[in-house]
């Protein structure tokens, strides 16, 4: 069984259709990087996945560990498994990063039905995971992302991911405004993460992640379909010819089948 | 005025019977102190909202109330009614049933030999010397006809006494407990707290109900804080919502004194708060700040009047208001730099969280600077649960319930911050999250915020 299987999805927002049938299935263990031009629905993607709720699903279905993922609130889709690394990471002033963090995992091993962690068992494993991020420990008696540069924000995601450990992590365009050395750290951190048991989906818009981040499958994305997908090889292709080859066969490809 | 009193017969059969009533009577300076009060009230009668200073409060419901005083005489009550309000932390605890002190039911460990703590009333029997020099001096009855109504009524509350030098770390917790009646009553609180030279020292002023019935709780403090003193005040609201609850605080800051004050308002139906800080000496330092959350019909209303009359003091007034259901909540920052108090730095914030469609905040901010070299801002924000930051929350597994109740808790937070650690603030943080867990699990989504629509914010801010 696949652990996320999406079957031809369909999504409107504000009654535009962003995404037009989007067919995917990820395996456990597998690393697949979803390319794309700006606007083409990779976002949407990312976003439905992590159940916003603005986004509205119009046809298709989409399963998680062969559960309906659609119907569940963005809380459940996390308890079960699903992790975002948000784009624009959110500030919240006022909730320190480690209470927050210690709070999400809580939630979750709630849901599983584990037992709590206390603050004294959390720190150790939340130490480690900051090294592996290279983070500093004074960040996060500070409140959630606030004041944390560009790059801070992303590592602050990926060390979230860490601690949380999903089944199935979404990083979205995580590679945005950063620095090579801030992009080589967070790479670090999300291939430390990559294990059999643990997919993730990888959006982004270059190629240049890519290059740390080596993903078993490459998809493009125009225009709300999934036009190619292939290996590694593919994200070279595309960042030597641009998105237009693609496009145009694309636009090609819908003529000739008369849509 | 058109105010006058509609039932100025009852007011003044409710003063005739407390005259003849109270037990002091050789002290003609009190005696005077009263009947003008009393006769400033009656010339006045209540304000109504052509006053300025109460355009967002109506107070009608009060002027047609017919009150009466609640029964003089042994208190009926016993200590374990009073379990839930008990502070275990406090150094002393004086509880006030009706208005009126009860020494059996308090707790007073006046070890400290430069700490005085004891009923207003006893103290004016047993030594009237100690607070005729205090005892209505600050407390302008020209300002305020309810600090009048409460003047002429005075007759018990506390009086705190914390000789020079002395430190008590521990707070002093003041209980007024009010009981259900068949018919409305009033009571009059009033407080005198006398920090001497240097010294330090918490008192926690708290309000509470014992049944529920229409009253009245009119209370007056007055807040002296000496030279270099170090005073922290805190005023907490929780009666029932059928309460109608008014709080005066003046305080008098002598040279280099600092005060704080904090309010939490929880409880009360409709709620006036006053605080009026003047900064008489130089280099005087007051923090303002409070919390007030609201839901149902409640009426929350923060009048603060901050007055420079001396150089090189500042003053910090932060209030942040969190309201649902059809609650009103008022903020209204005055701020008064005399001609003298150059180098003032007076700063006022305001931040209000709507939790539903009819839920309402008025703030407003006044300016009156008559000094030249001085620093003035002041700034409002009135929006709603952040949408984005809910759903960051969300999707890291936490429950919407409790990442409302973790938004209005770190929203609320900055309010908790401000106080110094120790009891006061322990205990201020404990009636917050219960309070918060009530108010987040009442209305989740009401107002469709986690369907990512924009949130309105309106903000401002000015320098002057």
């Amino acid at each position: 069984m696949s652990l996320l299987e999406i079957r031809n999805l369909h999504v409107a927002i504000g009654g535009d259709e962003i995404l037009k049938g989007i067919d995917l299935r990820v395996n456990p263990g597998e690393v697949h990087s979803i390319m794309g031009p700006n606007g083409s629905g990779k976002s949407t993607l990312a976003q439905v996945l992590s159940r916003r709720e603005a986004y509205k699903v119009t046809e298709g279905e989409v399963r998680f560990n062969g559960k309906d993922l659609l119907v569940m609130k963005p809380e459940e889709a996390a308890c079960e498994g699903v992790f975002m690394a948000f784009q624009y990471p959110v500030e919240i002033p006022g909730i320190g990063n480690t209470y927050f963090l210690r709070s999400a995992l809580n939630a979750i091993r709630k849901y599983h039905g584990d037992d709590e962690v206390d603050a004294i068992d959390f720190l150790p494993m939340f130490r480690e995971k900051l090294k592996l991020l290279e983070m500093d420990e004074k960040l996060m008696n500070r409140s959630v992302n606030e004041g944390f540069s560009g790059g801070e924000k992303k590592r602050n995601e990926i060390l979230q991911m860490a601690v949380l450990e999903p089944k199935l992590a979404i990083l979205d365009e995580t590679d945005s405004g950063l620095d090579i050395d801030a992009l080589r750290i967070v790479a670090k951190g999300v291939n430390a993460m990559r294990s059999p048991d643990r997919a993730m989906l990888v959006v982004t818009h270059y190629q240049r992640l890519l290059n740390h981040i080596v993903p078993d499958f490459v998809h493009v994305l125009v225009d709300g379909r999934i036009v190619r997908s292939g290996g590694p090889n593919l994200a070279l292709e595309l960042e030597e010819k641009g998105y237009g080859w693609i496009e145009g066969e694309a636009r090609q490809a819908v003529s000739v089948s008369g849509y | 005025m058109t105010t006058a009193i509609q039932n100025v017969g009852t007011y003044l059969e409710r003063f005739t019977e407390f005259q003849s009533r109270t037990r002091i009577e050789h002290l003609p300076w009190l005696h005077r102190l009263r009947e003008d009060a009393f006769a400033r009230f009656c010339a006045t009668g209540f304000p109504t909202t052509h006053d300025e200073d109460w355009r967002f409060t109506n107070v009608a419901p009060i002027a047609r109330t017919q009150f009466v005083l609640p029964p003089i005489g042994a208190v009926q009550i016993s200590g374990a009614d009073l379990q839930p309000w008990r502070m275990e932390e406090a150094a002393v605890e004086l509880v006030f049933i009706d208005g009126q002190f009860a020494p059996e039911l308090s707790m007073l460990d006046n070890a400290q030999r430069s700490i005085f703590v004891s009923g207003l009333e006893e103290t004016l029997v047993k030594h009237p010397e100690q607070l005729e020099p205090h005892l209505g001096r600050y407390l302008d009855i020209r300002r305020d006809p309810f600090s009048a109504l409460n003047t002429a009524f005075a007759d018990d509350g506390a009086f705190v006494h914390v000789g020079r030098g002395a430190i008590l770390e521990k707070p002093i917790h003041l209980l007024f407990v009010s009981r259900a009646y068949s018919v409305p009553t009033m009571i009059h609180p009033r407080n005198l707290l006398l920090f001497e030279e240097e010294s330090q020292a918490t008192v926690i002023e708290e309000y509470v109900s014992l049944g529920s019935s229409t009253m009245l709780c009119n209370s007056a403090t007055e807040l002296i804080a000496g030279d270099s003193a170090t005073a922290s005040h805190y005023m907490i609201e929780r009666e029932h919502t059928e309460a109608f609850n008014i709080s005066t605080l003046q305080i008098q800051q002598h040279r280099s004194a600092n005060v704080a004050s904090h309010s939490l308002l929880l409880g009360g139906g409709l709620v006036r708060n006053n605080v009026h800080p003047v900064l008489a000496g130089e280099g005087g330092e007051c923090l303002i700040s409070g919390l007030f959350i609201g839901d149902g019909g409640q009426h929350l209303d923060n009048y603060m009047y901050v007055e420079h009359a001396s150089p090189h003091c500042s003053s910090r007034q932060f209030y942040n208001g969190i309201l649902d259901g059809r609650a009103h909540g008022v903020f209204h920052g005055r701020i008064v730099v005399h001609k003298a108090a150059q180098k003032t730095d007076a700063k006022q914030t305001n931040r209000n969280l709507l939790l539903s469609d009819d839920a309402q905040i008025d703030t407003k901010p006044q300016l009156e600077i008559y000094a030249d070299d001085v620093k003035c801002t002041h700034g409002a924000t009135i929006g709603q649960i952040d949408a984005d930051a809910l759903f960051y929350l969300q999707s890291r597994g936490i429950d919407e319930m409790s990442a409302r109740r973790i938004l209005l808790l770190a929203f609320s937070g900055e309010c908790l911050e401000r106080m110094k650690p120790g009891p006061a603030r322990d205990h201020a943080e404990r009636l917050i999250r219960g309070h918060l867990l009530s108010i987040a699990s009442r209305s989740p989504g009401q107002n469709d915020v986690s369907h990512g629509e924009p949130v309105a914010e309106r903000s401002w801010e000015e320098v002057g």
